[in-house]
């Protein structure tokens, strides 16, 4: 079906793109066979570092010319295998496309290649007064991932997910085609949108080389409430009568005190408070203290009345660093406290969070396994992570399979989806399968065939 | 135990602009927050009274919206709070600072620990507190890491002398700094917030204090003068290297020697 990487091949991608950034065999660092989590692993048979929309071009009209199956990687954060050569063939790499281009300050947008890195793109939106407003906890992503991941992250209760913040896209097609998926505009109403496809297609329909991304201003300012309840049901309920309350705050995130500690002991640093056995922690920002001031008076307030034993305020720079750097490290402290471990990603609607969380400790309890979570409370996106701790290989083979098809039966239960944020790459395929049935496979197989039919971009993923 | 700590209401923004003609800080339209630094006093004197039993005071000079620091120490969980505040404080060097301090301290009461914190993030003199407990005539350690210990006459404490630590046991009262980052400092309550009542914060002018002298004060009483302040130079210069692992370290290392760096 596909065919292996000749001595001819790789001659070929070392003028295209220079003989340093062509890897292959013992030059290639093991890392590249795995993403962070995915639970898959395979080395690529050629590493091609690119560095320009035109490289990627010429290497793709090869790739297409010759049957060789290409995988795109940025930083390798991913969680779920979707940057894992699993075919081998070529892995093409894109950290050196790393250059902001342009800062349109009249039309609010900043054009960028897909290497730039989600904190210095962060950083460079501030420097120049406004807020890229997607906020995923792995600042070292890089946008390219971010698209291809529809990334969400903290700040989609109020300002959506990377979609909401992608004008448009210059995308190399798998026979090497460059073409330019929507504009700068604003609105776009020219038929099927392509760049939307693009967007979350995890590197299965073309490649991305330029993003043309929308900014916001900066808001002016902005203040944390850390709010500890007695228990987590407590916490999580407390959240649509926030909402109710017409206030919109930036993020809203659940903490359990296990998570906390872990993320303590992986910092080694203290958390502010780790009395309480359940925390949510939001932000409200705004053009103005007064309003911030308002608007958290108002949330605090609500919060005592149902029940938060306190409200903490998170108002400097330092205080919101403490807390939500400790936020930030999660997932990666998680990892240290166990062996293995492998996650679950669902979406739910916010109001079925609880009902959700609990049933993953009564998992956890039948099982008698770890199964600790963190998550957006504000948007259902939970991160649910099952421990392996000291279990043999087989039980925790089985465990973790019989756990994963009970939750993802239940998110669907309660009107949930398999992945908010992180995809479904190669490990949630069967998941995706299951929940959305052979019609609607059988569409996205149609859509991956009309960009690639000869499925050269990153084989056996999503719904290959 | 009665811990006094004494805190500094600062900028609230490391990025603060000189103007360049007057030399002085553009404070207006800039929030102000309690010195960072005076957080970890603030948690060292709350937890020591978790631990030991008593009670937790503020004192800090400044104008009257200084305040929102003695209010806010008390959202943190001390008991009550004074601010030192009269026009004739004003332009005081950390000398007159450090006497004004101390007349306020007298005056406040008697305590058996006096608290500050390393520095402040505006001045970054780091002298003020040894000064303090100078004009008071009590012992002072510096460089605190940890208070370990503390019975009916002494505190035993760690101190960093840069190369190694010490222990040391303090005979009370004392005056101890304490370096930054040693704990996490807790959050401010706004559950207490809602319930704080005005007593808790107490203004205190010179005419309270036991020396009346206005020589003694502010500009006045000042040993040293600034003649200019300025902003630091921002270099912006940037180089990036490219290569394999062994070529970035060779490159980076040829910089590092080249600045005289090792």
């Amino acid at each position: 079906m596909y065919n292996k990487v000749t001595d001819e091949d790789i001659k070929y991608f070392k003028e295209v793109v220079g003989d340093q950034y062509v890897l292959t065999g013992d030059e290639i660092n093991p890392d590249y066979a795995h993403d962070e989590l995915g639970g898959v692993e395979k080395m690529p048979e050629v590493l091609i570092r690119v560095n320009s929309t035109e490289e990627v071009s010429s290497v793709m009209k090869h790739a297409w010319k010759r049957s060789i199956p290409v995988t795109v990687r940025g930083s390798g954060t991913g969680l779920v295998g979707a940057a894992v050569p699993v075919y081998g063939g070529i892995l093409m790499e894109t950290t050196r496309m790393n250059r902001i281009l342009e800062l349109d300050e009249e039309n609010l947008i900043v054009k960028v290649q897909p290497g730039v890195l989600l904190m210095e793109l962060s950083a460079f939106a501030e420097e120049n007064d406004f807020m890229y407003p997607p906020d995923p906890g792995e600042k070292s992503a890089t946008i390219g991932g971010n698209i291809s991941t529809n990334a969400g992250g903290m700040r989609a209760v109020k300002y959506g997910v990377t979609r909401d913040y992608v004008r448009a896209l210059k995308v190399v097609m798998p026979n090497g085609e460059i073409l330019d998926l929507s504009s700068r505009v604003a609105k776009n109403s020219s038929g099927y949108s392509l760049k939307d496809l693009a967007i979350g297609s995890e590197g299965t329909l073309c490649i991305i080389c330029e993003a043309t991304l929308k900014l916001i201003p900066l808001p002016k300012a902005s203040l944390s409430l850390l709010v500890p309840f007695k228990d987590m049901k407590s916490a999580i309920e407390a959240v649509p009568k926030i909402f109710k309350s017409k206030v919109t705050p930036t993020a809203i995130e659940y903490m359990s005190r296990d998570t906390i500690l872990f993320s303590e002991s992986y910092l080694g640093k203290k958390f502010p408070d780790t009395k309480n056995d359940a925390y949510i922690l939001l932000t409200i920002d705004g053009n103005s203290e007064e309003i911030v001031e308002k608007e958290a008076t108002l949330v605090a307030d609500l919060c005592l009345d149902i029940g938060a034993l306190d409200v903490y305020i998170v108002d400097t720079e330092e205080r919101k660093k403490a807390v939500w750097s400790a936020r930030g490290a999660f997932l990666e402290a998680i990892k240290a406290s166990t062996t293995e471990m492998d996650e679950c990603d669902v979406v739910v609607p916010v109001n079925k969070v609880d009902s959700f969380i609990k049933y993953t400790h009564q998992l956890a309890e039948e099982h008698n396994i770890r199964i600790p979570s963190f998550g957006h409370a504000g948007d259902g996106n939970l991160h649910v992570y099952i421990c392996r701790d000291q279990l043999d290989k087989d039980i925790w083979e089985e465990t973790l399979r019989v756990c994963f098809d009970k939750m993802y039966q239940k998110a669907e239960e309660l009107g949930g989806l398999v992945s908010g944020e992180h995809g479904i790459g190669y490990a949630k395929k069967d998941y995706l399968r299951k929940q959305y049935g052979p019609t609607h496979i059988m569409i996205m197989q149609g859509i991956k065939k009309a960009f690639d039919e000869k499925n050269i971009l990153n084989p056996g993923k999503i719904c290959m | 135990m009665k811990i006094l700590v004494c805190i500094k209401q600062v900028p609230g923004s490391n990025n603060v602009e000189v103007d360049p003609v007057t030399g002085v800080l553009k404070r207006n339209g800039i929030k102000s927050k309690m010195n960072p630094y005076d957080l970890y006093a603030i948690e060292t004197a709350l937890s020591l009274c978790e631990r030991f039993g008593g009670e937790v005071e503020t004192i800090t000079m400044g104008p009257p919206q200084a305040k929102e620091i003695i209010i806010e120490s008390v959202c943190m969980g001390a008991k009550r709070g004074t601010v030192l505040s009269d026009r004739r404080f004003a332009g005081a060097d950390v000398l007159a600072t450090a006497y004004t301090i101390s007349q306020g301290i007298k005056k406040c009461g008697e305590y058996d620990l006096i608290i500050c914190g390393k520095q402040t993030t505006d001045g970054d003199t780091a002298q003020v507190g040894a000064e303090v407990s100078e004009y008071l005539g009590i012992s002072n350690v510096s460089n605190v890491l940890s208070v370990d210990d503390v019975d009916k006459e002494t505190i035993t404490l760690t101190a960093s002398l840069d190369d190694k630590n010490v222990k040391m046991n303090i005979k009370l009262p004392c005056l101890i700094s304490v370096e930054g980052d040693i704990n996490s400092p807790r959050l401010p309550s706004y559950r207490v917030k809602k319930s704080i009542e005005d007593e808790v914060v107490k203004f205190i002018s010179m005419d309270d204090f036991e020396d009346k002298n206005a020589d003694n004060y502010g500009l006045n009483g000042s040993a040293t003068q600034v003649e200019r302040i300025f902003p630091p130079e921002k270099k912006k210069e940037r180089k990036k290297f490219e290569g394999s692992n062994e070529e970035l370290v060779k490159s980076l290392l040829e910089v590092v020697l080249d600045k005289k760096l090792i």
